[in-house]
């Protein structure tokens, strides 16, 4: 039987190899963190420490503001140097963001092991808010509020999502072999907490190891595992539900429109974390890899590290460093400099060499349509981006612009090297835009 | 950090084929007919497809120099539009025509429309149909046997193509003025078009014919290269020979649906014409709306048109129809009620 896949998607080289035998190792808290207001889909959190306060690791440094916000902690212990603006490494200006000192201590909040057993949904919730949890595959969309559908959506299926279908990272295939019991301990909770009718965790085939120990640790917690075609975007939420499901989320709509809810296997064990030990997301696992990096890791890292330290701890930089990348190589963001944060949705710092950057001019379309036959939500890319190009949004609109998941697929196999899914979102930019 | 780093938009990785591979990779697909039919058309054949390969390299190059537009000739378009157009031509057509034809097909068809991905009909079919109109005597009566000495591979005519003798036929048959050794002859020729040793040769490429479309063997053969490359899209010729064979079946026309696949231009047209991107649709089901529209066109001309062969015609009908074709079959919105 052939593996459960979707339409469209693309086959790049995974580089896998660089990090997937890797244990993840801890690297020792940095001497200083930089830790954005804004690190999550929403409103940016309120400061509620002065600089000069004295912090411990996990220390609630921020507040959320508004109902899709989610609060800050501290990191690293020591003293809170200013708040400023800083380089934001996603959004691409400079965000509000707390500079802290480490006094080289490293003390922590009191961590209380919790039993779950009796704790109600809303506590479980409250928990998962009071850690400030956001989706750690990259969207980070504050996870309490993704967790609280309305009544009038019930959830039938929730799906975890182990696909990490971009190339090179290894994070999430190292945490399931490594944490699979505090995975499946994790979904315990969120079972209880939206009792759904079935829970399938998807892991795409080429973690045959993740995918057998799951089977083994699931015993009798009628959790479902099923092995996933290896095909980029397989990892994205409306991906897995077609997958899984053979439902489609709407246009415009979210997976709860169709009584699904999917959630991240990181964000899971951050979850389990939060819940059983109280303790806050002021650290995650990351792959640092690329040719240009010495020695490529799976590392656990402080939230608001610098990207600089992180790449001091994998052997530095080689000689040829050309191009720095946040997340994977399909739809991280290029940085201009390494004196940026990890944030808590930082999935990998990627680091290619002078010759691996692309640097090819664009040609003209030559309507071959190998866009087309990739987008996996059917768009008409060439087009879209011949419209933006022209200027003319309100077609892209019509065309269903806003439909795009930006996962880059039309731009990796166009032969005339365009940047269709840059000019997309430049389009989706726009239209909102107008729209505001 | 004393490195410079460069800044770029994502993804920043990107598939190795460039539009250069995909047309070079149709130029070595062309290959296999190119060289069979310089067996079977020998020294003739060879000159018709360097003189008008090397005009429309010429003509692209000048045209570019001319405008100041970036020289584009390496990306191999131009090549594959001369040779296409040799391809169209009978044996016997004289050194002027394909300089008068290539010239055509790349000045005014591609390069004033704007150049590759901008013309709206395959250049090679609009330098064919514009010698057609001007010089239609050269066109369709320049015919010469192959160096194995056959022409329609009919004994009892020899009205130069399998494809003309059949028209022929047919009108013979159709005409009450028609003497009786004329009808005898044309139910003669008829019968023997669909014989064994009229496909084995057909199949080859051993008949009348212009010069690169009668090998139907070495024209799939280029062709399955570039189907599994996927460097050409499978439905458009899928659909179209589909239909050109299921119309053959239904509809009586004097030969079968396989004499009908193996003559006439239908394999060059379907697997290296109207699979051009740039003048065919880009939505799956126009796709295979153009596949099928250009076998419905290319049969019915074929069986109750003027000329004998369709294949031409037809894709450069459903060229101007792209357009709409692309507006009328735009895909579903993605989690739309199916």
């Amino acid at each position: 039987m052939g593996l459960k896949s979707f339409r469209g998607g693309i086959h790049p080289e995974t580089f896998k190899q660089l990090t997937r035998d890797k244990p993840i190792r801890e690297i020792p808290p940095p001497t200083s963190v930089i830790i954005p207001l804004s690190q999550h889909t929403g409103a940016p959190s309120e400061p509620v420490v002065d600089a000069g306060t004295h912090v411990k690791v996990g220390q609630k440094i921020a507040e959320a503001k508004g109902l899709v916000s989610v609060p800050q902690h501290a990191s690293i212990s020591g003293t809170v140097k200013e708040l400023r603006d800083y380089p934001h490494p996603v959004l691409g200006k400079r965000m509000p963001s707390f500079v802290i000192e480490a006094d080289g201590s490293d003390e922590w909040i009191p961590l209380e092991r919790k039993d779950a057993s009796d704790m109600s949904g809303k506590e479980i919730i409250a928990a998962i808010k009071d850690a400030g949890i956001v989706g750690l595959g990259g969207a980070a969309f504050p996870t309490h509020v993704k967790l609280s559908p309305p009544p009038n959506k019930p959830i039938d299926t929730l799906i975890v999502n182990g696909a990490e279908c971009e190339p090179y990272i290894t994070c999430d295939h190292r945490l399931m072999l490594e944490r699979t019991e505090e995975i499946l301990d994790g979904l315990g909770l969120l079972r209880k907490l939206l009792q759904p009718e079935r829970i399938i965790v998807g892991i795409e085939a080429n973690k045959r190891d993740a995918i057998e120990k799951f089977v083994r640790a699931r015993n009798g917690s009628h959790v479902e595992v099923v092995a996933l075609k290896v095909k980029y975007p397989q990892g994205d939420e409306k991906q897995m539900i077609e997958t899984l499901l053979g439902r489609q989320v709407p246009s415009g709509g979210l997976p709860m429109d169709v009584g699904v809810l999917v959630q991240n296997v990181g964000t899971v064990f951050s979850v389990w974390e939060a819940v059983i030990q109280k303790k806050p997301l002021v650290e995650r696992v990351l792959t640092v890899t690329g040719s240009a990096v010495k020695d490529p890791s799976n590392l656990k890292v402080r939230i608001g590290t610098l990207v600089r330290d992180v790449i001091a701890q994998c052997g530095g930089y080689d000689d040829s460093i050309g191009r720095l990348i946040m997340g994977g190589p399909l739809m991280g963001i290029s940085q201009y400099t390494d004196e940026i944060p990890v944030l808590k949705g930082t999935s990998a710092i990627l680091v290619q060499t002078q010759e691996e950057v692309f640097t090819q001019p664009s040609e003209s379309c030559i309507r071959c349509a190998r866009c087309v036959d990739v987008c996996p939500v059917s768009l008409l890319p060439a087009e879209l981006a011949k419209l933006a190009d022209r200027g003319k949004f309100e077609e892209c609109e019509q065309l269903g612009a806003l439909d795009c998941r930006e996962c880059g697929c039309c731009s990796y196999v166009c032969p005339a090297k365009i940047n269709i899914v840059h000019l997309i979102k430049y389009a989706k930019m726009e239209i909102l835009s107008k729209k505001s | 950090m004393e490195k410079q780093l460069v800044v770029g938009v994502s993804p920043s990785i990107r598939d190795r084929v460039s539009v250069e591979t995909i047309m070079w990779a149709v130029v070595i697909a062309l290959i296999p007919s190119l060289a069979i039919s310089l067996y079977f058309f020998r020294l003739r054949a060879l000159l018709l497809i360097v003189v008008s390969s090397l005009t429309a390299i010429a003509m692209e190059a000048l045209f570019q120099r001319v405008t100041h537009r970036k020289m584009t000739v390496r990306d191999g378009s131009a090549l594959i539009t001369g040779i296409l157009l040799a391809y169209n031509l009978p044996p016997g057509a004289p050194f002027w025509v394909p300089i008068v034809g290539s010239g055509f097909a790349i000045i005014i068809a591609k390069q004033l429309f704007g150049g590759l991905g901008y013309n709206f009909i395959n250049p090679a079919l609009a330098g064919r149909a514009f010698l057609m109109a001007s010089w239609p005597e050269i066109m369709t009566h320049r015919w010469m046997p192959t160096a194995t000495g056959v022409l329609s591979g009919i004994d009892a005519m020899t009205s130069a193509t399998p494809l003309s003798t059949l028209s022929e036929a047919n009108r013979i048959l159709a005409d009450p003025l028609s003497t009786m050794e004329q009808l005898q002859n044309a139910n003669l020729a008829i019968s023997q078009l669909s014989s064994h040793s009229s496909l084995i040769n057909l199949l080859w490429g051993n008949v009348g014919g212009c010069i690169g479309e009668t090998s139907a063997i070495m024209l799939l053969v280029g062709a399955s290269y570039l189907l599994l490359k996927r460097y050409i899209d499978w439905r458009i010729p899928l659909s179209y020979v589909g239909t050109v064979a299921l119309l053959a079946w239904a509809v009586p026309s004097g030969a079968t649906p396989l004499f009908h696949l193996l003559s006439g231009g239908l394999m060059l047209g379907a697997f290296y014409m109207a699979t051009d991107p740039v003048t065919s649709p880009i939505t799956l089901r126009g796709r295979w709306i153009f596949g099928f529209a250009c076998g419905v066109i290319t049969f019915v001309i074929r069986r109750w048109g003027g000329y004998p062969e369709g294949v031409s015609y037809s894709i450069l009908l459903m060229n101007c129809a792209t357009p709409l074709v692309d507006k009328l079959t735009r895909p579903k919105r993605y989690g739309e009620a199916k």
